[in-house]
């Protein structure tokens, strides 16, 4: 059981606190900020997400920039907490339409009324969206989603792309349209976020996909859904390592290492035509988690060489070449490397008529940025750069440098082929027909070549 | 909502410092509290919210409780919950204010709306003020009873909150057998957890002294309870399964069969998407086939992929709670996981507390077939921004080194990075060489090679200069340059910081010495004056020693400093598996976080509520109707052991008087005043009555050693009874059933611990002192016992639990007694005699 709950700003200011059982002392935000601040001397490490001062438990995790922490004195489980800890930032944004410092500050009343019903005495009463939503009688102030950080995977479909109807994500679960209608809709996102190792000469050490069907529905009178899947698509690699890519490739089947669903998903027919059945709660959940190792196509190649020029001098080229279909765009790629700590200056040259791209060198932690607004499919772009050292190397500089990461997001783009093949709502009249999106994104998670 | 604290941090200029605001708060308020004006209540609303607002960043505005509670006598729900909201975080340091909402509470509970019914039932068990419970039992009553389940539901826990404000009221208005009538019959599932959650803590909590409470609690994990939950288990909400499963952890089923119907009624809650449900259907697995070995490791196989999903959905925080648990699970099966090591890589963007949890799994399930990729992986991380990863890295490979037969490629990594020129990894592998030379000392021809190469002077680190100079030392024949190294070292002796490093370099010159005499005499000469000159008690200590022992006899002193090594076949675990094994019965908790049992960083009272000692049925049943002893053995015992301190203490006095020695603080050049004296010294055979002279010097020494043995003088007043009887059954009862109500450590004599071999040692001894052992188990070094004694001529009964470990002496102790104010008396007994253990 939970003893307190409170959120903190960045700088360490109570927004909401909450004691739910007088157990823990008073001043334990405050502890609790300070030892997360300066966890080790350096400042170089971040603090776990569960420690112990003084017999409290304190737990949290971070949303937006916001502390979310939670204290007790028992020895619970601190998956329960955690989990808790992001169920109730989720409901939050739920009901605020959007997570951020301000919209919490405005709104700090209804948190009350939410935190009251989440929470009774320490014991979990319930997280459910659409529960709370007879407890709550404050009108959530809507703040501007003008420039806010993102919460979630979802909210990638806010950046700037005008295809998707961005402000969906931002609503109120609370919020009519003007005019008192409550507009009929339904949001089905496939996020995958990849992480894929290339060893330095170009071979895939590493490749993974952790997907999640993510859904908000505004649905009214609670219809069921069916969400059909690739008929293909298989569950588990039974026996032998799951690494083992010789028993995938070719096959054109889509092999899923691992999956998990919401508890609202019914799994009767998944069996056999790979549908799943629901009746989607209020709010933003996610419907399943996959995990896949199956071998796939990583949408970027990266090369890099680096090689010395001279006396105190040094060559960077990187090349990153795009390996999806033209009609498809990759936004907001950033290619990184740390370069040898005694570099002082490095200046660059891109490639001739480059538009949206940008260089800097980080001089503190002596790394090189390579900022591309865009990456159309099939094209490829260079980056080089000449480096001056204030000493010489010794050793072999490629172990002195790198490696090569990069981050970036391909909205309508899958890498595992996995597809949501229709979605279906049950609901009788011929003239329901809501809006449904159903859309398609992959980030890089961790996305690495070695030199 | 409890007062928040006054806050200490200088107030940012947005936020107001208090004082006038709050007082212009009252005023408004004030006006407002009689105004029946249209819109009034949304000028409520507003004056409410900053009260609210100020209240939340730490100002203390409970100089409104009048003016609020003024104010509250509206219609308004908003203006309401905001008001109740404000009166249960005051209440509690205005007593006398509290009274005047009392009434006003006590009339919206049996207001129409179940709403209003519900929320003021919630505030009114918030108030937390002891007077005021009396108007708490008749509420409670009826919201229990309620028609709405949302009242029901709040009544639930205001029970729990009642018994916490005043537990005696709650007991007698009888309210723990409604919840229980309520858990066992209401629809609703909430209600359901509700009343399990409260009843768990009050049961526990009277179980101490309540044999009624203490049986209910044991019903809760009777077989039809957990099966009338397991069956509408998915009924539950995700948080209170949750629950439900934690419970069934410690149900315990009567065969197989019934196991197999467990699991497979609870095999999809693996696949559900909450961490906190997987994870505890995964304990659940884990303890029901504890015993069934097999099922066990397909168990393993079962949870693998769950758990890895787990790990990478969700926030960081929330996989790094199932990476910890991960974890676990890896170090007691790496062989189960050795074809998954790739899920253990680590990825650049992850927090330093993921990649050093990644690393040791990695470690752990290195085995012959895996061994190459990993530690080429690993050699990756080496060269890493992140230090201390980059640090962690190479200790890895190390470790790896350490537990694996073939060892050839690894060594070859580890001599790279020694010529990777960065420091930190110099330094790391330094230490990793060591001790890898400790192990495979066949290795030394090519280790030796490369470290011979390095310049001391860009070694800076204490621990990898020490290593560096170790190596000097004990390999001083094969290097070249050792006695000209060394003696720079013993050159710059002033400026070594380190004591650690001084005394290493003290043995190293020795070592040195005995093998290359000619070229490292002067160094010696230089480094045991230096030493003995030290300012740090140890190796001034040390220098002494050598120097004397150089003195007496040189090939003695080569005896002592350079013997003949074993190879290290197994270096030390940090953590004994009794902890380990704690560790593991106490899955999906935090001490798989903090990777020690929960009573390490627990106190006694917020230690979960049904926390069983579960593991007594798991140890052998010993003989406890052995009891037969005589008192007149535990005289003889006691005189024994006066006499012996008397003579230790003689002994003593002797061998201090005959140890006066002058100090030679001299110079260098006449503590070794010629070559011939060494010569000669060295020529001196060793004759064996030295060394004996010498061992039976350090018996002594450890008798002194010994811990303080109690004042007997004074016995204790409480007299047990040697024939004390007490069935395995009863004990366990108890043992359920009674507070923990004294737990310390003790010390084992070293006599003790070197009669401590088998458990049954130390059981016939504790007999002679009428404490009996009803059950043990154990292997050396960690031995646990349960005793039981029982009051002389009363049935007052003390149990107790010992764990001992022979390697550190130590004995942790949990006292249990039927009478608790003798507890104290009893543990002075149970002490002594442990402390007589081994005397003979």
């Amino acid at each position: 059981m939970i003893s307190q709950f409170f959120v903190l700003s960045q700088r360490g200011d109570n927004i909401v606190f909450r004691d739910y059982r007088s157990e823990v002392a008073k001043g334990s935000a405050e502890i609790f900020f300070r030892k997360v601040k300066f966890w080790k001397e350096d400042g170089q490490e971040e603090a776990p997400p569960v420690f112990n001062v003084d017999g409290v438990n304190y737990f949290h995790v971070k949303v937006v920039g916001l502390l979310f922490v939670a204290t007790t004195r028992v020895n619970v489980s601190p998956s329960l907490v955690l989990e808790l800890l992001q169920r109730i930032a989720r409901v939050i944004k739920d009901y605020l339409g959007v997570l951020s410092e301000d919209s919490l500050r405005k709104n700090f009343v209804l948190v009350y009324e939410l935190l009251d019903e989440v929470i009774d005495f320490g014991y979990v009463q319930t997280t459910s969206t659409e529960v709370l939503k007879s407890y709550v009688f404050n009108e959530p102030i809507v703040v501007d989603a003008a420039r806010l950080q993102p919460l979630g995977p979802a909210a990638i479909f806010m950046q700037g792309t005008k295809r998707m109807p961005g402000t969906a994500v931002t609503k109120s679960v609370l919020a009519n349209e003007p005019g008192g209608r409550k507009r009929e809709e339904i949001f089905v996102d496939i996020i995958e976020k990849i992480s894929v190792t290339f060893s330095s000469s170009g071979y895939i050490l590493t490749s993974e996909i952790d997907g999640t069907i993510q859904m908000k529905s505004y649905l009214s009178g609670n219809p069921e859904i069916r969400l059909a899947l690739n008929e293909d698509l298989s569950i588990g690699r039974g026996g032998g390592s799951i690494y083992d890519y010789r028993s995938s490739s070719g096959s054109g089947a889509v092999i899923l290492d691992d999956c998990n669903f919401h508890e609202s998903v019914r799994l009767d027919s998944f069996d056999m035509d790979r549908t799943l059945a629901l009746v989607p709660p209020d709010g933003e959940f996610p419907v399943m988690n996959y995990r896949m190792t199956q071998e796939f196509k990583p949408p970027f190649r990266i090369n890099c060489l680096i090689e010395e020029a001279g006396q105190l001098k040094a060559e960077v080229i990187i090349k990153v070449r795009a390996e999806f279909p033209s009609n498809i765009t990759a936004n907001t790629v950033v290619v990184q490397m740390p370069l040898p700590k005694y570099t002082t200056r490095a200046s660059f040259e891109l490639e001739p008529g480059a538009v949206g791209q940008k260089t800097d060198f980080k001089e503190a932690n002596k790394k090189l940025e390579w900022g591309l607004k865009k990456i159309v499919g099939g094209s490829e772009h260079t980056l080089r750069a000449k480096l001056t050292f204030s000493q010489e190397s010794h050793a072999n500089i490629t172990k002195e440098a790198g490696p090569v990461s990069m981050t970036f997001t391909i909205p309508m783009y899958n890498v595992s082929r996995l597809q949501v093949k229709y979605l279906q709502i049950a609901k009788k009249s011929s003239s329901y027909n809501p809006y449904r999106w159903v859309r398609y994104v992959t980030q890089a998670n961790s996305y690495v070549a070695r030199i | 909502m409890a007062p928040p604290a006054q806050s200490q941090r200088s107030q940012s200029p947005s936020q107001p410092s208090g004082k006038s605001e709050v007082s212009d708060l009252k005023l408004q308020l004030r006006q407002l509290a009689g105004s029946r004006a249209p819109g009034v209540d949304d000028s409520k609303r507003e004056l409410f919210k900053k009260v609210i607002s100020y209240m939340t960043i730490g100002i203390d505005v409970s100089s409104l409780f009048g003016e609020m509670v003024m104010c509250s006598a509206t219609s308004d729900i908003v203006l309401k919950k905001m008001c109740y909201l404000y009166v249960g975080n005051y209440a509690k340091v205005n007593p006398d204010l509290a009274l005047l909402t009392i009434n006003f509470l006590q009339r919206d509970c049996h207001d129409e709306d179940p709403m209003i019914r519900g929320l003021a039932l919630r505030s009114l068990c918030s108030l937390r003020v002891a007077n005021l419970v009396e108007y708490l039992v008749g509420p409670l009553g009826s919201g229990l009873k309620d028609s709405n389940s949302y009242v029901r539901t709040v009544a639930v826990v205001g029970v729990l909150k009642l018994y916490h404000i005043s537990a005696s009221t709650c007991v007698d208005a009888d309210f723990p057998s409604t919840l229980k009538h309520l858990m066992l019959n209401d629809p609703d599932t909430q209600i359901v957890a509700n009343c399990l959650s409260a009843l768990e803590e009050i049961w526990s909590a009277e179980a101490s002294t309540s044999e009624e409470a203490a049986r209910e609690r044991e019903a809760l994990i009777s077989k039809p309870f957990i099966y009338y939950l397991l069956n509408r288990i998915k009924e539950f909400s995700e948080w209170a399964q949750c629950l439900v499963l934690e419970l069934v952890t410690k149900y315990v089923p009567s065969d197989s069969s019934e196991i197999f119907d467990i699991m497979n009624l609870l095999e999809d809650r693996l696949q559900h998407a909450n961490g906190a449900v997987v994870l505890a259907t995964v304990k659940v697995f884990l303890q029901l086939t504890l015993s069934m070995t097999d099922v066990h490791q397909q168990v393993y196989e079962r949870i693998k992929a769950p758990l890895l999903t787990l790990v990478s959905s969700g926030s960081p925080e929330q996989s790094y709670a199932v990476l910890s648990h991960l974890h676990l699970l890896v170090l007691r099966a790496p062989y189960v996981f050795s074809s998954d090591y790739k899920h253990f890589y680590c990825q650049y963007n992850e927090p330093s507390y993921v990649k050093r949890l990644k690393l040791e799994m990695l470690t752990a399930v290195a085995n012959e077939s895996n061994t190459y990729e990993i530690v080429t992986e690993l050699c990756e991380y080496a060269a890493n921004v992140d230090i201390p990863i980059a640090r962690e890295s190479i200790r890895a490979v190390g470790k790896i080194a350490l537990q694996q037969y073939d060892v050839n490629a690894i060594v070859d990594r580890l001599l790279q990075f020694l010529e990777m020129e960065k420091d930190y990894v110099t330094a790391e592998a330094l230490v990793l060489v060591k001790d890898l030379l400790r192990k495979y000392p066949q290795w030394s021809h090519d280790c030796i090679a490369v470290v011979g190469n390095i310049s001391s002077k860009n070694v800076q680190e204490p621990k990898a200069k020490a290593a560096l100079i170790w190596m000097l030392g004990e390999y001083s024949q094969d290097m070249q340059d050792a006695p000209y190294i060394l003696e720079s070292l013993v050159e710059n002796w002033d400026e070594e910081h380190s004591a650690e490093v001084r005394l290493h370099l003290l043995t190293a010159v020795m070592k040195c010495f005995f093998k290359r005499p000619p070229e490292t005499q002067s160094a010696l000469g230089a480094a045991l004056a230096a030493g003995i000159g030290d300012f740090h008690q140890d190796v001034h200590d040390r220098a002494l020693f050598y120097y004397r022992i150089l003195r007496y006899n040189v090939s003695v002193a080569e005896q002592v400093v350079n013997p003949p090594k074993q190879a290290v076949s197994v270096f030390a675990d940090t953590q004994s598996s009794e902890i380990k094994d704690r560790i593991f019965d106490e899955f999906n908790s935090l001490s798989v976080l903090y990777q020690k049992p929960s009573y390490m960083f627990t106190d006694k009272e917020h230690r979960g509520p049904l926390e069983f000692a579960d593991e007594l049925g798991n140890l052998s049943i010993g003989e406890a109707a052995h009891n037969v002893i005589s008192s007149q053995r535990v005289e003889e015992n006691d005189k024994d052991l006066l006499l012996t301190t008397a003579e230790k203490e003689e002994t003593r006095g002797s061998s201090n008087n005959g140890s006066v020695y002058a100090v030679p603080y001299d110079s260098s050049t006449s503590v070794f005043a010629s070559q011939t004296q060494i010569e000669s010294a060295i020529s001196n055979p060793t004759t064996a009555g030295h060394s004996q002279h010498a061992s039976f010097g350090i018996d002594d020494l450890l008798g002194l050693g010994m811990p303080a043995v109690p004042d007997v003088a004074s016995p204790p007043q409480l007299k047990l009874n040697t024939k004390a009887a007490l069935d395995p059954n009863a004990f366990q009862q108890k043992w359920r059933q009674l507070p923990v109500a004294l737990s310390q450590e003790l010390s084992l004599s070293p006599q003790g611990v070197a009669s401590l071999t088998v458990p049954q040692a130390l059981l016939r001894h504790m007999q002679s002192h009428s404490i009996h052992c009803i059950a043990s188990g154990g292997q050396s070094p960690n031995f646990k016992f349960f005793f039981f004694a029982q009051k002389y001529e009363e049935p007052s009964n003390y149990l107790v639990e010992c764990i001992i470990n022979t390697t550190s002496a130590k004995a942790q102790v949990k006292i249990k007694a039927d009478d608790q104010s003798t507890s104290q008396a009893f543990s002075s007994l149970f002490e002594l005699a442990l402390s007589k253990f081994g005397t003979p």
